[in-house]
Formats: C-alpha cells, sequence, structure tokens
C-alpha cells in the first residue's frame, strides 16, 4: 500500500532518537535501510541495524560524520552497492549545541552548526542523488520549529534550520520535472536525549534548584496546544513515511511541521 | 485494507463526488464508518455541473463495498439546521463521531471588479460559513468523544492569490483563519483541527468547459489534453492535476493516529504549486 516494499532509503543520525526510528518505520514498510551516523555512536548504530533486520529487511549500516563529504560518498556508496538501489534520502543528522546570545556565540560553534545541520545536508542530498534512478524519489530533509520561527540564544541552530527549507525549496524546484519530491519535516520538542537532558531541563526550569525530567514536562506542556510535554520520535518517522509513501506522491516543496501546535500556540 | 481508522465515524460534506467521496471511500477501506452530506443539486451563481442523488448514491455503493457503514443525507451546508439535523441522526445511528471532514465547496469565476453581489455571498455562504457551520453541528460530538481530528479542505488558493477568484481566494483563505483558532479552542479536548491545499484535483469541478476554457481562452472548445498541458505549467512536478484520491489519503494522514501530535497545520497537497 505504501509503496515503500522494497525499497531503499538512506537515514544519517540514524544511531538513535529520531534517526532510528525513521529506519524502523521504514523497515515496517518493507523497504532496506543505510543507516549512516558518526563513528562515536557505532554502538548504537549497530543497534539500530539489529531493529531493521528484526523487521525481516536488510541495513547496511556504515560511518560518516555528514560534515566530510568524501567520508559520505564513500558510506552512501558502500550502502548502495550491497542494496542495489536508492529511492528516499532522509537527512536526519543535526546538533542543538549549548546555546548564548547571538552576539556571544564563537566562531567555532556557529561554524561546527552549520557544518552538520546544512551542510550535511547538503552533502547528503549530493551523495544520494547521484544513486536515484529514472524511476523518481522522495527527500526528505528534517528541520525544525526553529526552521519557522526564532528563540532567543539559538542563532547558529535557528539560522541552519532556516537555511535547510531554503534549501529545499530550491530542490524542489530543480527535481520536479524528475519525479522527485523534496520537502521538510519540522519536529517540536522531540522525547530524545537532544531535549531530555540535565541541560536542557535547568533551562526549562530555572526558577528551580533542582529540577527533574517530570518539572520540564510541565514547562514543554504549556508551550503546547495539545496537553502534551513532547512528541515521540514515531511521530516525526511516520510523517517522513508518509511523505516518501505513495500517498504523499504529489506532495513537494511542503513545510510539514509535528509539534502538538508549538508554533501555533505562540 | 488497512485498518488505520477502526472503529472511527468520519462525517464528510460534499460527499457525492469527487474529493468528498475519495474521503469516504478511503476512510471506509481503513475501517470507518461514515456520514455523508451533500446538497446533491446545483447552487445558484455557479455554472458547474452539480452533483446529484445518483452520485450521493454511487457513494454509498462505494462505501459498502469497502466494508464500511453509511448514513448519507440529501443537506446544504448553507442551511444551519439541516446541518446540525444530520449531524445528530448520523452520529446517533453511528454511536458517535471521531473524525470531520469539511470538503463541501464551489468554484464560479470573474475578475475582482466584475464580480456579482450574489456570486461574492454565496461563495462565502458555502465555502467559508459552510465549513464553519460543520465546524459548530459536530465540534460538541467530537468534545463528547474525548478527542478527535477536523480536516478542513481549502485550496491552493488558500494560500496565495489567483486570478479571477477572489471570493473564492478569500474563503480558502478564511478557511485557514477558521481552522487556526479552532486548532486552539479545541486543543484542551484532544481535538486536532487542520486544513489541505490541493492544487487541482481531477473532478468535475475543474473538467468543465467553464474552468477549461478559462486556461486557454485562446480556444473555443478545448479538450482534456489541451487543458491538461496548460495545468501543468502550474505544478513543479510534470502533471496536469492530482486525483482526489491523493487528497483523501493526506486527509487520512491527519486524521489517523500517526498524527497523533499534528494540529494547526496547512498541508499542501499541490505537486510544489505554491513553490513554484
Amino acid at each position: 500500500m505504501s509503496g515503500l516494499c522494497d525499497k531503499v532509503v538512506v537515514v544519517t543520525g540514524a544511531a538513535r532518537g529520531m534517526g532510528r526510528a525513521h529506519c524502523e518505520r521504514f523497515a515496517d514498510e518493507g523497504a532496506d535501510v543505510i543507516a549512516i551516523d558518526i563513528p562515536a555512536a557505532a554502538d548504537e548504530l549497530r543497534d539500530t541495524a539489529t531493529e531493521v533486520e528484526k523487521r525481516g529487511r536488510r541495513c547496511v549500516a556504515a560511518m560518516a560524520d555528514v560534515a566530510d563529504f568524501a567520508a559520505l560518498t564513500a558510506a552512501v556508496e558502500a550502502g548502495v552497492a550491497e542494496l542495489g538501489r536508492l529511492d528516499v534520502i532522509v537527512a536526519n543528522a543535526g546538533i542543538y549545541p549549548a546555546g548564548a546570545p547571538t552576539w556571544e556565540l564563537t566562531e567555532e560553534l556557529w561554524r561546527r552548526t552549520l557544518d552538520v545541520n546544512l551542510t550535511g545536508v547538503w552533502h547528503t542530498v549530493r551523495a544520494g542523488l547521484t544513486h536515484f534512478g529514472d524511476h523518481g524519489g522522495s527527500i526528505i530533509l528534517i528541520s525544525s520549529t526553529n526552521g519557522l520561527r526564532g528563540t532567543a540564544n539559538t542563532a547558529h541552530y535557528t539560522s541552519s534550520k532556516h537555511a535547510v527549507v531554503g534549501l529545499a525549496r530550491t530542490l524542489a524546484n530543480e527535481l520536479g520535472e524528475r519525479g522527485i519530491r523534496v520537502n521538510t519535516v519540522h519536529p517540536g520538542a522531540v522525547a530524545t536525549t537532544m531535549i531530555l537532558n540535565d541541560v536542557t531541563v535547568r533551562q526549562l526550569r530555572p526558577d528551580l534548584e533542582k529540577p527533574t525530567i517530570d518539572d520540564a514536562a510541565e514547562a514543554l506542556t504549556a508551550r503546547h496546544l495539545l496537553p502534551v510535554p513532547w512528541v515521540e520520535p514515531v511521530d516525526i518517522a511516520n510523517a517522513v513515511v508518509f511523505l516518501a509513501s505513495d500517498e504523499g506522491r504529489y506532495i513537494t516543496g511542503t513545510q510539514l511541521v509535528v509539534d502538538a501546535g508549538l508554533l501555533a500556540r505562540a | 485494507m488497512g485498518g488505520r481508522l477502526t472503529g472511527k465515524v468520519a462525517l464528510i460534506t460534499g460527499a457525492a463526488r469527487g474529493i468528498g467521496r475519495a474521503q469516504a471511500v478511503r476512510f471506509a477501506q481503513e475501517g470507518a464508518d461514515i456520514i455523508a452530506l451533500d446538497i446533491c443539486g446545483p447552487v445558484d451563481t455557479v455554472v458547474v455541473p452539480p452533483a446529484t442523488p445518483a452520485d450521493l448514491d454511487e457513494t454509498t455503493r462505494l462505501v459498502g463495498e469497502a466494508g464500511g457503514r453509511i448514513v448519507a443525507e440529501v443537506v446544504d451546508v448553507r442551511d444551519a439546521n439541516a446541518v446540525q439535523h444530520a449531524t445528530d441522526r448520523g452520529v446517533d445511528r453511528l454511536g458517535g463521531l471521531d473524525i470531520v471532514c469539511a470538503t463541501a465547496g464551489i468554484t464560479s469565476r470573474a475578475m475582482t471588479v466584475d464580480l456579482s453581489e450574489s456570486a461574492w455571498q454565496t461563495m462565502l455562504d458555502v465555502n467559508l460559513t459552510g465549513v464553519w457551520r460543520t465546524c459548530r453541528a459536530t465540534a460538541p460530538h467530537l468534545i463528547d468523544r474525548g478527542g478527535g481530528a477536523m480536516i478542513l479542505t481549502s485550496s491552493i488558493a488558500g494560500l496565495k492569490g489567483l486570478v479571477g477568484v477572489a471570493h473564492y481566494t478569500a474563503a480558502k483563505y478564511g478557511i485557514v483563519g477558521l481552522m487556526r483558532s479552532l486548532a486552539k479552542e479545541l486543543a484542551p479536548h484532544n481535538v486536532r483541527v487542520n486544513t489541505v491545499h490541493p492544487t487541482n484535483v481531477d473532478t468535475p469541478m475543474i473538467q468543465n468547459d467553464h474552468v477549461r476554457g478559462a486556461f486557454r481562452p485562446d480556444l473555443k472548445h478545448v479538450t482534456r489534453e489541451q487543458f491538461a498541458e496548460a495545468a501543468c505549467s502550474m505544478n513543479m512536478l510534470a502533471i496536469p492535476w492530482v486525483e482526489p484520491v491523493d487528497v483523501a489519503n493526506a486527509c487520512l494522514f491527519l486524521a489517523s493516529d500517526e498524527a497523533r501530535y499534528i494540529t494547526s497545520v496547512a498541508l499542501p497537497v499541490d505537486a510544489g504549486s505554491t513553490q513554484r
């Protein structure tokens, strides 16, 4: 039904969080997976591969930093060589480094954020696109609610995620004729270690001395329309799979927000 | 087929044909029961051939074939009492309500300065006020149920201006505003509200001499093929129009648990038309 059976998808940032959820959901739909993440995440990346294989699909796990085009190209090529084709690109790898007022961000922090969140996405598209056949395909870039609005102390992150939208809009215009669709997905607060960590929890509850996850949940719920503190990685993966599937065959150039009403509440 | 809406009841306006019928059939394939409403007749100022009772009968047959129960009624969304009573009867028969698709809509055409009072007013009455009436009649049932999803059918004309349809564009933009307010009001009740924005859809609403002629003013009689060629230029993908089922699939996704945390979103199904 989904049209994803026996297709091949490449997912970056595949070791954990949303990336792993994408891999699992695509495997559920019958697709094989090229799962890419940085060498430091090798153990978790193996667990992702195991999850895909448990679902009866093949997984090529390969290590590369998306900022390193040569390494990324080699990783994608290795995957395509083994799995035989490529139909879907999910550029998911991203970092959410410590925040600071725009004028206090260091050169290094700014550059590393753009290298991964923007240049890494461009690299991923370039590395994957050469393997698309003449049967079309689907590209999904993971942006953020910060790709559509700004928040204080996130200029590096917010700029990178906005830029991903510009990249997607351009690509959609360039690739439409070839039947290749390009869309962005904009998660709000997702229950991953990117937000469920001590630093973020303290930022969310500066009023408390030793805030817990539950304290943070309260603060997050207050930001949403729907009465939930966060969405789960699988909710983002469901949106990605919808866009990649035949059910989204004529959706391109779109920004799909999955945020429990975070943007709409603001 | 699948069971993504098993045990759910969906109310759909404009269900006799086109997008509304595709929603009814697609939802039934996924296990839903259907309350199908349609005017099944002409609307003043509209020259597009109207839906008929036979069209609604065909939707009924197709839903049954897909294994769904259906309550179908002839209702004009301009008649608030009729919408309310048909909703209440359908909910009573099928035991509740989980999903609402406000799909009923009309089209007519004239440059803004040449639009008649009646063409303007009828457009707003059906395409905007009719959607509001549908939401108003159904919202209490969704709240009773403890949650649900509303999908309002807007258009690419709800995201950008189009020539010769100012009244249609104003109404379709209005639907987005309605959706945004309603999403805020209903979120505490676990009801999600979203819009879909189709480009041209291969339905009787566009496949007629009137609309074809607007795309090819240079020709006296426009064939489907000549229309297709001109319509392609609107989209990024090399297609002239999408099928009703493509809009229905997007609505199915938004109605399903897969989108349980998606609310207040405007989802184009437009082959890239709004980004071109």
